[in-house]
């Protein structure tokens, strides 16, 4: 891959021999500032501070610059990460944005919502040292943030690499989560004109829905935002596409291209009695109402309840997200209900740290059966199978069994239920001739994403069913050029 | 942001607002329903359409005052604006000439109604309206439902106009007086419950809208869902017509207070 930061620029070289690699190997890992327990759990800051530019210089100094960097090929989308950690060292910050841009639409997100602990830095040469990896999650938030600071204090905006002339085609995306703006940014840099439809009234998806404003500020995904914006990018908010324009209304309007990234939005429930018992809500009606809606908020309308002990069920980071919002919101007690073990959790480390550390008790080999409920249908109690561990299931972790008659009883008058998520059916069902799997994703040629109706793609949890957002921004990237080498062969 | 143009009131807490919604318009059919947000930091809430003029590009709502969101969205006058509107969401009727259609409307119910009677007496049916509410004053939208109506029967709690009693007296005179094959109810869950039970006994097939809380109105928060024949459904993406002899209205009504 072309790249502005490539291994043997003479800068890299000469850095690369400054300093012993002993001596880079003996600087312990950073720490990552953040915000006093006690204090967060009062407010909705964000918790993780930010690297100071010196820690960050002295992160990317541990950087040994391999020859065959493993981390790259831990990354979903294979950013140039000594590339951009290199730059870091030698305080080429802007630069290092760069690098980021070059493969990355959204790396101020993506540093603070990938899992790295599972994808580069699980790949990083120090592991191999018994040593704590780079920090590359933080060092590319770092990048990011310093860049997007210095557009806000009025730098000039750098050139964006091949920028090219509109070339009056038009594009639709539908969604504007992750996938949608990862499109349509590399649509309009290919000089089309891209239009994009959310469904909500807020510009995001679930980078503003869904990610609570202590993990994911709002600000840093307006800024891209504004910055596709800027590019020509137009948004529509409040346009349901499947019910208030049509796909053959898209083509009507002159669309060429329609690239589907409309998330996977439906709350699965587990469909054990009373879980619609008032109080028991699926974890994307509590962070929607407290993210999106502003409940709780002074002045804002939406209403939420505030329970005093909150089980939220499930151990993903959508699960972390919400006992950590019912924290703030006041809970006194929360817990986590999960039904296999710690080390099979599929939520970031940093989140089950966070929520240990803000006073989240964990009933890990847990399982609800059972909710009861007041005279007034409020739920009162849960029911929990007491879980152990079986054989590795086709997920490849260790499977939970119930452990026969050991049935707890446990207090609680608020359940957030958060085991995952299906495919919004809207799209699939309000377009025919798209072909659908038994899950209900949208069935994509694995290459380019193209669906089975000529110049309609699809990428995000539509097609992968609940994954992550370095996934969806991927998918975005690939289908945007795959569908400019089909528009440019048509032409 | 949804310019309102004419505004109307039906009586003191019932407001009828034409808004400019140019592709809802275009887009609705009967049965749906839109989600409006008053203002910057308002609440998502969940209405019916009743009526949309597609070369104004305008569509109709009637909205009852019952909680804040509501009461401010009744406030507005015409030429302010409604922050947000989306839609048209939730499954359209099923329209089909199924003979004699008793449609059923209790209160505000009657809006969403309203064009539900106007297909299905498109469609070659013999519609018998029923229009029930508290008072004299309550029971909107009467001319309208007439001009589609084969007959319309009126009925007050406490008599004041029509004939007084409840919906469910004036469904089952005339299920007892001719042949129904089908009824649509809408209106408060309570009466549409006692509709269902009604209707339940005589056998005759029957739709009811449901009316739950809804946040995104899109399928995604599942605030809506209700239990239809032992399964638990959205109502914003399912419905908002079910089967009502397989509703548990107990259970939405449960759901409405909490």
């Amino acid at each position: 891959m072309e790249t502005i930061s490539p291994r043997d620029a003479q800068w890299r070289e000469e850095l690369r021999k400054s300093i012993p690699v002993k001596q880079r190997t003996s600087i312990p890992r950073c720490q990552m500032p953040s915000l006093d327990a006690a204090y967060r759990v009062t407010c909705n800051e964000e918790v993780n501070q930010g690297l100071s530019q010196e820690q960050a210089v002295v992160e990317a100094t541990r950087c040994l610059d391999c020859p065959d960097p493993q981390c790259v090929t831990g990354c979903p989308v294979s950013i140039n990460i000594p590339g951009f950690i290199k730059n870091i060292e030698r305080g080429e910050f802007g630069q290092a944005a760069e690098v980021l841009r070059e493969t990355s639409a959204l790396p101020a997100v993506c540093g603070r919502v990938c899992p790295q602990e599972k994808q580069c830095e699980s790949r990083c040469i120090y592991n191999k040292m018994k040593k704590a990896p780079v920090a590359i999650g933080y060092l590319e938030r770092f990048a990011a943030d310093t860049a997007n600071a210095a557009l806000r204090s009025g730098a000039p905006q750098p050139e964006l690499p091949a920028e090219e002339a509109s070339n009056g085609v038009k594009v639709a995306v539908v969604g504007s989560g992750p996938a949608g703006l990862s499109f349509a940014g590399d649509m309009a840099r290919r000089g089309y004109k891209v239009h994009v439809f959310e469904a909500l009234h807020e510009i995001g998806g679930v980078l503003k829905y869904g990610i609570p404003e202590f993990r994911l500020p709002n600000e840093v995904v307006d800024i891209e935002i504004e910055a596709l914006r800027k590019m020509g990018v137009e948004f529509m908010a409040n346009c349901v596409v499947g019910k208030t324009m049509g796909y053959d209304d898209l083509l009507n309007e002159g669309f060429r291209g329609v690239f589907v990234a409309s998330g996977a939005g439906l709350p699965r429930f587990m469909g054990i009695p009373g879980e619609n018992f008032v109080g028991v809500m699926s974890s994307n009606e509590y962070l929607t109402r407290v993210n999106l809606m502003g409940a709780g908020r002074p002045g804002w309308a939406t209403p939420v309840l505030k329970g005093h002990r909150v089980a939220v069920i499930g151990g993903g980071n959508t699960a972390m997200d919400s006992c950590r919002t019912a924290r703030r919101m006041g809970a006194e007690e929360v817990y986590i209900v999960y039904r296999r073990s710690e080390e099979e959790m599929p939520a970031r480390v940093e989140e089950v740290i966070h929520a240990k550390e803000e006073g989240v008790t964990f009933l890990t080999l847990h399982n609800p059966v059972e909710y009861l409920s007041d005279e007034k249908g409020h739920v009162s109690a849960m029911r929990l199978q007491r879980m152990t561990l079986g054989e590795p299931d086709a997920s490849g972790r260790r499977s939970p069994v119930p452990v026969e008659g050991d049935i707890v009883e446990m207090p609680v008058d608020e359940v957030i239920v958060s085991v995952g998520v299906s495919p919004n059916p809207l799209i699939p069902n309000s377009i025919d001739g798209l072909d659908v799997t038994r899950k209900g994703t949208l069935v994509v040629n694995d290459e380019t994403l193209e669906t089975t109706l000529p110049l309609l793609f699809a990428g995000g949890d539509i097609v992968r069913g609940g994954a992550t957002v370095i996934l969806a921004m991927g998918d975005g990237r690939r289908a945007a050029a795959a569908m400019h080498e089909k528009l440019s062969q048509a032409e | 942001m949804n310019r309102i143009l004419e505004k109307r009131h039906f009586s003191e807490n019932v407001v009828q607002l034409v808004v400019e919604a140019p592709l809802i318009a275009r887009a609705r059919k009967p049965g749906h329903f839109v989600i409006v947000i008053c203002d910057e930091k308002g609440e998502r809430i969940p209405l019916t359409i009743s009526d949309a003029d597609t070369s104004k590009g305008t569509i109709t709502l009637v909205i009852q005052a019952i909680g804040e969101s509501t009461r401010q969205i009744c406030a507005k006058e015409p030429g302010e604006y409604l922050h947000d509107v989306v839609g048209p969401l939730g499954r359209a009727t099923h329209i089909e000439n199924f003979g004699t259609v008793v449609c059923c409307g209790g209160g505000v119910g009657v809006a969403p109604l309203l064009p539900i009677i106007r297909a299905m007496k498109a469609a070659g049916n013999r519609v018998i309206s029923v229009l029930a509410a508290r008072t004299k004053d309550l029971i909107i939208l009467e001319d309208q439902v007439r001009e589609s109506s084969d007959e319309v029967i009126i009925m007050t709690d406490d008599g004041s106009y029509g004939t007084k009693g409840l919906v469910t007296k004036g469904v089952e005179g005339v299920i007892n007086r001719e042949k129904v094959d089908m009824v649509v109810t809408i209106g408060p869950a309570v009466m549409m419950k006692f509709v269902s039970l009604l209707t339940k006994k005589y056998e005759v097939p029957t739709v009811a809208s449901l009316n739950t809380i809804m946040v995104d109105g899109t399928g995604m928060c599942g605030a809506c869902r209700v239990t239809v024949g032992g399964k638990t459904r959205f109502v914003c993406v399912d419905g908002p017509e079910f089967d009502a002899h397989q509703v548990d209205f107990d259970e939405m009504i449960m759901r409405l207070r909490g």
